[in-house]
């Protein structure tokens, strides 16, 4: 290859990364002798919702945890905004720009609502190193957290213990925080997971609203969440990706209805 | 009246009180047991920082306080170091020193495993103040502390020794109080519910409970000091497994996660093991059963107890809180 190749090559790549939010390549996961994700590559493009979906155990949850540094990797790397972050830990990837929920529900219980969303918005900033200065002095966090409430109809809750809270607003907040942080990645592990209809309906709302060009992407079981948030559609069975593409065309074809959807949809 | 005014109010009451004490004819030897109640009072503070506000169960607290108690001793007895500031600093940056070691090895491991590792680390300083005689005395001790001036004002004897600790008691209180409602004891408190959320919200949860036990080490460090000067000599009892034990007590007496519930967890166990002492050897057993009652009957420590029972003495009822339920 000639030097201008290479540089060509390079600018490629380059200009490649800069439309790549996250990039899978290879990555494999073995848990002693069982292998819980095998090789797999996902790319996603900034500004796609992209969903992933599988049956039970099919490693979403696993791929979700080694996307957010939670779980080291056996093999493969894992690009985020161009760099890669295989080894980089969870706390640091958050910092850069990747936000995520848990399936079961992650939140300080014993803290008010507005004290969790203030730990959100204050995490990338120095005040989190203050220690001699009480926090009544940051009323404009407070606020900012009191707006972020009021948006999703949430204000009048937001001196009660999170604790006290009902299911439904507890997992509306698991998802608020998030969105605090201002992501550049969301990743959202069954957000419906255990609402009613009608609250998950709510929570579909809140991601379609919010935050029209986010890049997402979302593990859900619920079919009709996941057609009507995502447009593009990974699917995982026994840790590989057997299916990818819109959504319109992974939902016609016939062997994701067969290892998934059971059938017709 | 608000809640919060009421507690400033009680609160103050409760230092004009404190201060007043010896000038209302009570007994050297009480007023020398308040003083050892604000030293622990300062050290179970310390400790609470960590159990109640952090989520870490230290149970090498002693060894910070016995560190700074024997920086005293070492100071004076070989450097003739026996100014107030010049010692506080030193018994301090000791205790703050050991305390930065200790989560370099403990804050590998959580739960459990940090329990575990915090017992042994204590025990290593223990055995240290045993047998290494040429430096510690072993367990005779080092003797022939004596109490600093400070400024201008002699307190050599109880009296002003009471004051001495009193303040710093008061000092330490305030500190503490201004950290945990700064943001940084908001991050803390994260850390405390749920360090995996706080990790994904872009929190280094190994770092900020690595401060918080240094910080914590300082304010043992505190405590150790002044109890040296109290009891104008050192051994490793100081700093056993036991003391250890016996600081995480008066937290879970006092309340955890109150700060100042740690001044009644601590008149009880000094109380109760200095009166008790004196009447049987089995003065624990008699601790052991009020810890016991508290636990099941008031969780949320005698912080708790006490505005309930002083209420009922006055027939009215109070509304259960959050900590009771």
């Amino acid at each position: 290859m000639t030097l201008r190749q290479a540089q060509d090559d390079m600018a490629l790549r380059q200009a490649q990364d800069d439309k790549v939010c996250l990039r899978l390549d290879g990555v494999s996961k073995r848990f002693g002798s069982l292998s819980v994700l095998d090789d797999v590559s996902i790319t996603i493009r900034t500004g796609e919702r992209c969903g992933i979906i599988g049956p039970n155990g099919a490693g979403k949850s696993t791929l979700f945890n080694i996307i957010a540094g939670e779980l080291p990797l056996s093999r493969g790397s894992v690009r985020f905004l161009g760099n890669d972050v295989t080894r980089v830990s969870a706390h640091t990837r958050a910092r850069r720009g990747m936000a995520r929920t848990f399936q079961t529900t992650t939140l300080f219980p014993r803290l008010t609502v507005i004290e969790n969303l203030v730990l959100a918005l204050q995490a990338h900033s120095a005040e989190r190193f203050t220690m001699l200065v009480p926090r009544s002095r940051y009323r404009a966090r407070d606020h900012e957290a009191r707006a972020l409430l009021e948006r999703v109809g949430l204000g009048p809750r937001a001196d009660a213990l999170v604790d006290a809270l009902g299911y439904g607003e507890k997992r509306q907040i698991e998802i608020l925080l998030a969105l605090a942080q201002r992501p550049k990645l969301l990743l959202l592990d069954e957000p419906t997971a255990g609402l009613a209809p009608s609250d998950a309906s709510l929570v579909t709302e809140m991601l379609k609203r919010e935050h029209a060009g986010l890049t997402m992407v979302l593990i859900e079981h619920d079919m009709g969440v996941v057609f009507d948030v995502v447009e593009r559609l990974t699917v995982l069975h026994y840790g590989r990706v057997v299916a990818d593409g819109p959504v319109e065309a992974i939902r016609a074809d016939a062997n994701v209805q067969e290892i998934y959807l059971g059938g017709k949809v | 009246m608000s809640v919060g005014r009421r507690w400033i109010v009680a609160a103050a009451a409760g230092f004009v009180v404190a201060l007043l004490l010896p000038r209302l004819g009570v007994p050297t030897f009480y007023v020398s047991l308040l003083t050892q109640t604000w030293i622990f009072a300062i050290v179970a503070m310390s400790l609470d920082l960590l159990v109640g506000f952090t989520g870490l169960v230290n149970f090498s607290q002693a060894a910070l306080f016995g560190v700074g108690a024997y920086a005293v001793a070492i100071g004076a007895t070989r450097f003739h170091v026996t100014a107030f500031v010049p010692v506080m600093a030193l018994g301090i940056v000791c205790a703050m020193v050991t305390a930065a070691i200790f989560g370099l090895v403990a804050l590998r491991s959580e739960g459990v495993g940090f329990i575990i590792i915090t017992i042994a680390l204590n025990e290593i300083v223990w055995g240290l103040a045993y047998q290494w005689v040429s430096v510690s005395g072993g367990d005779n001790g080092i003797t022939g502390i004596v109490r600093p001036h400070v400024g201008p004002f002699d307190v050599s004897e109880n009296t002003g020794y009471y004051y001495v600790c009193l303040l710093s008691f008061a000092i330490c209180l305030v500190l503490l109080l201004v950290l945990v409602r700064s943001p940084f004891g908001l991050v803390l408190k994260g850390v405390r519910e749920t360090p995996r959320r706080m990790r994904a919200l872009g929190y280094n949860v190994w770092l900020y409970r690595y401060l918080a036990m240094t910080i914590s080490g300082g304010f043992a460090g505190v405590a150790g000091v002044l109890f040296a000067w109290y009891n104008q000599f050192v051994g490793p009892v100081a700093l056993s497994l036991d003391q250890s034990t016996q600081i995480l007590i008066i937290v879970i007496l006092g309340g955890i996660g109150t700060l100042y519930g740690q001044v009644f967890g601590a008149l009880v166990v000094v109380f109760l093991s200095n009166e008790l002492s004196a009447v049987t050897q089995r003065w624990e057993m008699v601790l052991g059963v009020i810890y016991f009652a508290v636990v099941m009957y008031a969780p949320g420590g005698l912080v708790v107890l006490v505005p309930r029972l002083w209420n009922r003495l006055l027939g009215r009822r109070t509304p259960v809180t959050a900590e009771e339920s």
